[in-house]
């Protein structure tokens, strides 16, 4: 087994490792860019080591840089988190040349599912079901015209490189195609460096249902069920949950086997997951496969009881996988929100800031993966993921409430959250009955919320508390307030409070 | 103490004396039963007779808020006695001020000093956290001051330009 881990990530995602190092006995080492110095990440390391500026491409995307750090600590093994390096297969070489593991799939397998369209020429060899369209990219503007007429519109444009949504377009007429081909191809060419661009038959209001595979270094692959991703805005997903309401057992090994044999084909190790588009008859083709640990992965570990951390760095190690596929039982009920630093009341749009007051839900069933902490302020300069909260029940109503009820006791002061974003979803009949597609949220944010009915004894309440807050003044100010005291060289320890601040500017005007 | 407070546009007034840490407490005039306990820094346990109530301070730069349950309340505080009455003159013909919503880069700014803008029209765009997001004129009017450059870091309430 490995004695030190590198994590070559940040956030909840390296916290989330950092531990399952920890829980494993195995020392860890953090890596950090100048703007996360403070990260909780830091905190939780054994050994922390700068990178540089806060730009990605300066620190956590620098493969040299992570490479010595590695050598400098004496790292055995490197875990990527998800995003960053984590499916650059340059980056998987890199650490084989180094002499140090990279806990995931080798870098020859990230090439044959790093490129969408090489991977649907493999898929097309090996038998799985794809959306009908083109394996290559594509040559011209008649090719496409000739394609798309064939397979009929609507049509998805898509790059070959692509992923997060960009370099995507959705044609739904012919004259629409040539501009959007230009469209996609520009923007391909801008976030991936490959214009390369396919097509794809549109499939309107889909499921996405993705599965988790594991493969160890022996040739044991197995499938530990099905996530239901459905919940995405701007074609980033929101909530996941596991199992999927629409799989049934039938199904899911239907689907599992064919997730195997993908990864198989691909000569597959460690954690993968195979994403299937599931159309209104309960058809299911292969979209991709992501050669991560996805940020989704605690549904799965709540629902079969594993721990993918653990198995990927024991799998990374060289051990067999510790069970057989007959094992794996899926039991209750999970479901993941992802929270976001983001406005809800201007486009969700992100809100990176400090955060001044940080209440955490707990209870039976709760989960809560989380990279922040109060007195923090959140960088500008990455995704703006803070935590994910996680309901576990005995059925699918079960987590919904207890959910609900940790939402109701999670507060994020100082910054703007989509929290309430969930408590939306959470109640929403159509999301109850698991109504649910691709369009689901974009539907739900469409609607004309009711006005907030305002209850006037919450009025009566905030006005009492408002005085009260004002007469206690500065001791009953928590983070925000301390650190405007500290940022000012004159402060007393009896500053005075915002409130009586506020009133003396407008008296003195 | 007397305090007067809007919150959504409605005004109260507060009476709080506070003995023997008990309050008590008159609220436009009306006696109201209050037992407050400071449960953490910005958290408020409150019994109003007998119903039960957690309310959060949240302190954002220039705004005060509370929160009863999941609903947010901006709310004002002023004391009568050093206020005077006063009331804030709300002037549109006053130049105004754009301000960062967030800490961000400004990545491009739209106009130039002594452009006549439209309500609504853009003036700079700011990034943080690889999102842009347009700010906009409030008002129909002239640029008098662009206070940033391309490039520049910002932090949220800074001042970025002012339409006359």
């Amino acid at each position: 087994m490995f004695k030190k881990i590198l994590i070559a990530n940040r956030g909840e995602i390296a916290v989330r490792v950092i531990r399952a190092c920890h829980e494993l006995g195995i020392a860890a080492v953090a890596v950090y860019s100048d703007v996360d110095r403070a990260a909780l990440h830091v905190r939780k390391a054994d050994e922390a080591y700068p990178i540089g500026a806060p730009a990605a491409s300066e620190s956590y995307l620098n493969i040299q840089k992570i490479l010595d750090v590695a050598a400098r600590s004496g790292a055995d093994a490197i875990h990527p988190g998800y995003g960053f390096l984590s499916e650059n297969a340059k980056f998987a070489r890199a650490c084989a040349n180094a002499g140090v593991k990279f806990i995931g799939p080798t870098a020859a397998a990230m090439d044959a599912m790093g490129s969408k369209t090489r991977a649907r020429q493999a898929m097309e060899r090996a038998g799985v079901p794809l959306v009908p369209g083109t394996s290559r990219g594509l040559e011209s503007f008649e090719q496409a015209e000739e394609v798309a007429a064939r397979i009929g519109y609507p049509v998805m444009l898509k790059a070959a490189a692509g992923g997060g949504g960009k370099g995507m377009r959705l044609v739904s007429a012919p004259e629409e195609l040539k501009s959007a081909i230009e469209g996609a191809r520009s923007e391909a060419e801008r976030f991936f460096g490959n214009s390369e661009v396919y097509i794809e038959k549109a499939i309107i209001n889909p499921r996405h249902i993705e599965m988790q595979v594991l493969a160890d270094e022996h040739g044991n692959t197995v499938y530990l069920g099905e996530r239901e991703c459905s919940l995405q805005r701007r074609h980033q997903k929101v909530l996941e949950e596991a199992p999927s309401p629409l799989v049934d057992p039938d199904m899911r090994k239907r689907m599992g086997e064919v997730a195997v044999r993908v990864a198989q084909s691909a000569k597959y190790t460690n954690a993968g997951t195979v994403e299937f588009l599931v159309d209104q008859q309960k058809n299911f083709y292969f979209l991709e496969m992501n050669t991560r640990l996805q940020v989704e992965h605690p549904v799965t570990e709540l629902v079969t009881g594993l721990d993918l951390v653990h198995l990927q760095i024991r799998i990374a190690a060289g051990e067999r996988l510790p069970f057989t596929q007959d094992e794996v039982v899926i039991r209750g009920h999970a479901i993941e929100c992802r929270i976001y630093a983001e406005d809800p009341d201007n486009n969700y749009f992100p809100s990176p800031g400090k955060i001044t007051l940080l209440l955490a839900p707990s209870g039976p069933g709760i989960r809560r993966d989380s990279g922040m902490y109060e007195g923090w302020t959140v960088p500008m300069d990455y995704d703006p993921l803070l935590a994910k909260l996680v309901g576990y029940g005995t059925n699918r109503d079960q987590a919904i409430g207890r959910l609900t009820c940790a939402l109701n006791e999670y507060f994020v002061g100082g910054i703007k959250t989509n929290i309430s974003l969930f408590r939306r979803i959470l109640s929403d009949p159509d999301f109850r009955a698991a109504r649910i597609d691709t369009g689901f949220l974009d539907r739900l944010l469409q609607q004309k919320r009711a006005s907030d009915p305002r209850d006037p004894k919450a009025i009566e309440v905030a006005a009492i508390a408002a005085g009260i807050f004002a007469s206690m003044g500065s001791a009953a100010a928590g983070a925000g307030e301390r650190s405007v005291a500290n940022d000012s060289a004159n402060s007393k320890p009896t500053a005075p409070s915002n409130w009586k601040r506020a009133a003396r500017k407008e008296a003195s005007r | 103490m007397t305090y007067d407070i809007t919150i959504d546009g409605k005004k109260f007034r507060l009476d709080l004396q506070q003995a023997d840490g008990r309050w008590s407490c008159r609220l436009d005039g009306r006696e109201v039963e209050v037992d407050a306990v400071l449960a953490r820094p910005d958290v408020l346990s409150l019994r109003i007779g007998n119903q039960a109530f957690e309310v959060k301070y949240e302190r954002v730069a220039g705004d005060m808020h509370l929160w009863v349950g999941s609903a947010r309340f901006a709310v004002e505080v002023r004391d009568p006695r050093s206020l005077r009455g006063r009331v804030r003159a709300v002037d549109d013909h006053c130049p105004k001020k754009l301000t960062a919503p967030m800490p961000g880069k400004i990545v491009r700014v739209l106009v130039s000093q002594g452009d006549e803008v439209e309500a609504g029209a853009g003036v700079l765009v700011v990034e943080a956290m690889k999102m842009q997001n347009e700010i906009k004129s409030p008002k129909k009017g002239t640029i008098q001051k662009i206070l940033v450059g391309e490039g520049a870091a910002v932090n949220a309430g800074d001042v970025l330009a002012i339409v006359e």
